[in-house]
């Protein structure tokens, strides 16, 4: 069958699956299980509101379950066990973990990774800012923001394509077509491969994410900064304040919550890195990363345990946020 | 309230001038693999993308045609007459010409250039030649002649041709493309449906441990897909959908679930109490009032999230590459082709940016269209 026919079978199925269900067993629980006549009216529809959310909530927990919280438990007796040669798993504790950190290839892309965690959160949010407080202030202001948004549309391959031509190097002599080694050669440099060389070319796949975070930052802080209270800018304008203090002392503090938020989801994107590096250098001039190296221990050394202890190590630097944002939301309920 | 009285001007060309720069410098590299890919590889190779926006000076060289057949007797001496761009003529006006590679621009059109002995030489602008000498002068091979051409900027739509068009094996996105569509449309709407359910669920009505379940959701937001990987795959080879289209739709609708739910609740919970009260006074169940009143009103909450979660499983590789693409590269996706187009043709730039601008266009149009409701739910899940 063509695929696109199969797509749109599921498409109905699926769809059709779902209505059903929900239809189907609301009807059940309703004129079947515990109907809203006779003597024990009330009774009934007591009991079938209580038994109603879970048949709402039904198919989502399934699949939440089954994609997210079961793998989180397999992936943790993976990376303590060893498959043997012909079928089944012996138990290995914590040798995964030992040969992992024995890795010289671990130890870069985590070295790497921290590189990242550092570097793409705080400039993105940093040109966010600029970006926000800069484009709130003019009349093509929603023009400027439309373009330093649209690299979130972007496919991270897509910018890798895109970026890989800027980085582009041809011997000296030759008539340079990427913009950068044009730039340095017209400057009077020479130009270089630059992602070849060693822990500098970290930093030109970082620009990569940052291109396309900055517009994601300066979004959502732009917002924030249009829900400042202008009181308290114009009492400081009264006070003398010029405009440099208005902004880092009256604004950025007021905003303070949201630069966390952006921060720590910029953050969490940056831990799960994956496809700019796969598709720019694939971890080669040690530029390997974290996820990068999963993949390369998963599928092409094939070895589960070292991958999946690999997947617990960027589950544990996830924790923190996850924490946080639980705490937060809790909160925030209450 | 930032007009402040009296110092506004220097100030304001400061803040126009900035996000001048910053808007180039943002989008400047996607406009150079979009003029990219309306050059010819020779183009690309031979000077960066922003010349091919401006007329560009070529030098070439020519030859005369050959003397010993060419030359007519002209007085004394011989003469041949032709043009040097062949009898055709030639596109482009000639600026400048020399006959030396030391100086190829000595002469402009229409100089009598002097070659030594009596033996001359007049190019026209339009390539036509007139070379003067003796017998001796004339024969062997032709005079070696430098034009200085202006060539006007040219593009072409050979490579879109190529890439959507020509069947090629490594480089057609044509199939590429119908597949990476044939994952997005299911893996989009599915979800979708799914979540709403369980939002409504979490937002309108009351049980015990619904703290608890919106904590749960939260937390998954986070979880990195990552994990999911080798336990999922193992699973679905052992339930027999092995790696396939319906393992990528459902690995896509458990990993969207997350955020699909988030957003929709927190939309669905800020909906005015009074119409779902009343309506529940009126007799109108769950369903009713879900499938009636709340689903309707959250359009534009749905609609934040079916951007977000088509754009994603759009521009997603890994999840194909672990659940969809077996080794017959049948099920290739787009993302996953320009990457081996990277390691086959990774000096082919034509080829790769065709092909990657194929692959963005449908997301930047989605983005231009649809913007206002990407920035909504983008606020709706991180700012509260």
């Amino acid at each position: 069958m063509h695929p696109a026919l199969q797509g749109l079978l599921t498409i109905l199925i699926g769809v059709g699956g779902c209505v059903g269900y929900f239809y189907l067993s609301n009807i059940f629980l309703d004129k079947v299980l515990f109907p809203a006549r006779g003597p024990h009216t009330g009774r009934n529809i007591n009991r079938a509101n209580l038994i109603r959310p879970w048949l709402f909530l039904a198919p989502a927990l399934m699949a939440l379950g089954l994609y997210l919280a079961y793998p989180v438990v397999e992936t943790l007796r993976l990376s303590l066990t060893d498959r043997v040669p012909g079928g089944g798993y012996e138990w290995a504790g914590f040798q995964n973990y030992v040969q992992m950190w024995n890795d010289p290839k671990f130890g870069e892309a985590l070295f790497n990774n921290i590189l990242w965690l550092i570097v793409v959160p705080a400039l993105s949010t940093a040109f966010g800012l600029l970006a926000a407080q800069l484009t709130d202030r003019i009349k093509w202001g929603s023009v400027a923001k439309s373009i330093i948004f649209m690299p979130m549309a972007i496919s991270f391959v897509g910018a890798a394509v895109i970026w890989k031509l800027v980085y582009d190097y041809r011997p000296a002599g030759q008539d340079q077509i990427g913009v950068l080694n044009a730039i340095v050669v017209g400057l009077g440099g020479d130009p270089h491969a630059w992602l070849t060389v060693p822990f500098w070319n970290n930093f030109f796949l970082m620009a990569v994410l940052i291109w396309i975070q900055t517009g994601f930052a300066m979004v959502i802080l732009s917002a924030a900064l249009r829900g400042i209270p202008e009181e308290t800018v114009e009492a400081a304008i009264v006070d003398g304040a010029n405009p440099f203090q208005i902004f880092f002392k009256i604004k950025v503090p007021q905003i303070m919550g949201t630069i966390v938020v952006v921060w720590t989801t910029i953050t969490i994107v940056v831990l799960k890195i994956f496809d700019i590096v796969f598709a720019m250098t694939n971890g080669q001039w040690e530029t390997q990363v974290l996820a990068n190296y999963m993949y390369d221990k998963l599928f092409r050394a094939n070895d589960w345990g070292v991958g999946s202890a690999a997947a617990m190590v960027i589950m544990l630097l996830v924790t923190p946020i996850l924490v946080w944002n639980v705490y937060n939301a809790r909160k925030e309920m209450r | 309230m930032d007009n402040i009285a009296g110092r506004k001007s220097g100030l304001n060309w400061a803040v126009h001038i900035s996000v001048v720069a910053l808007v180039l410098l943002w989008i400047f590299p996607t406009v150079g693999l979009f003029v990219s890919s309306f050059r010819t590889g020779d183009q690309i190779s031979a000077s960066g993308w922003w010349k091919a926006l401006f007329p560009t000076e070529e030098i070439v060289q020519y030859r005369a045609d050959d003397p010993d057949e060419a030359r007519l007797p002209d007085g004394s001496g011989y003469v041949v007459r032709g043009n040097l761009f062949g009898p055709e003529g030639g596109a482009n006006e000639v600026t400048a010409w020399g006959t030396s590679s030391r100086d190829v621009a000595a002469y402009a059109p229409g100089d009598l250039a002097d070659l030594g002995d009596g033996e001359t030489m007049r190019v026209e602008a339009d390539g036509s030649y007139e070379w003067r000498g003796n017998e001796d002068q004339l024969s062997g091979r032709g005079q070696r002649v430098f034009l200085s051409t202006t060539v006007p900027p040219s593009f072409t739509l050979d490579n879109y041709e190529r890439v959507l068009l020509s069947g090629d094996r490594t480089d057609s996105m044509a199939k590429a493309f119908f597949n990476t569509l044939t994952v997005t449309i299911p893996a989009t709407i599915i979800p979708i449906l799914v979540a709403a359910f369980a939002a409504y669920a979490l937002a309108w009505m009351d049980f015990p441990g619904r703290a608890l379940l919106i904590a749960a959701i939260v937390a998954l937001l986070v979880v990195p897909l990552q994990l999911a990987l080798i336990p999922l795959l193992k699973f679905h080879n052992e339930i027999g959908i092995g790696k396939g289209y319906l393992g990528v739709w459902l690995a896509h609708t458990g990993f969207g679930l997350p955020l699909a739910i988030y957003l929709l609740r927190n939309y669905m919970v800020g909906l005015p109490r009074d119409i779902i009260e009343n309506a529940k006074v009126d007799g109108a169940t769950d369903f009713q009032i879900f499938t009636k009143i709340v689903l309707p009103l959250s359009f534009p909450a749905l609609a934040s999230f079916a951007i977000f979660q088509f754009l994603w499983t759009w521009n997603d590789l890994l999840v194909a590459m672990v659940f969809l693409i077996d080794s017959s590269g049948e099920t290739t996706v787009m993302t996953r082709q320009i990457v081996e187009l990277l390691g086959t043709r990774g000096g082919n730039w034509e080829i790769l940016a065709t092909a990657a601008f194929v692959s963005i266009s449908v997301p930047l149009a989605v983005f231009f269209l649809m913007q206002r409701y990407l920035v909504r739910g983008l606020l709706a899940g991180s700012v509260k």
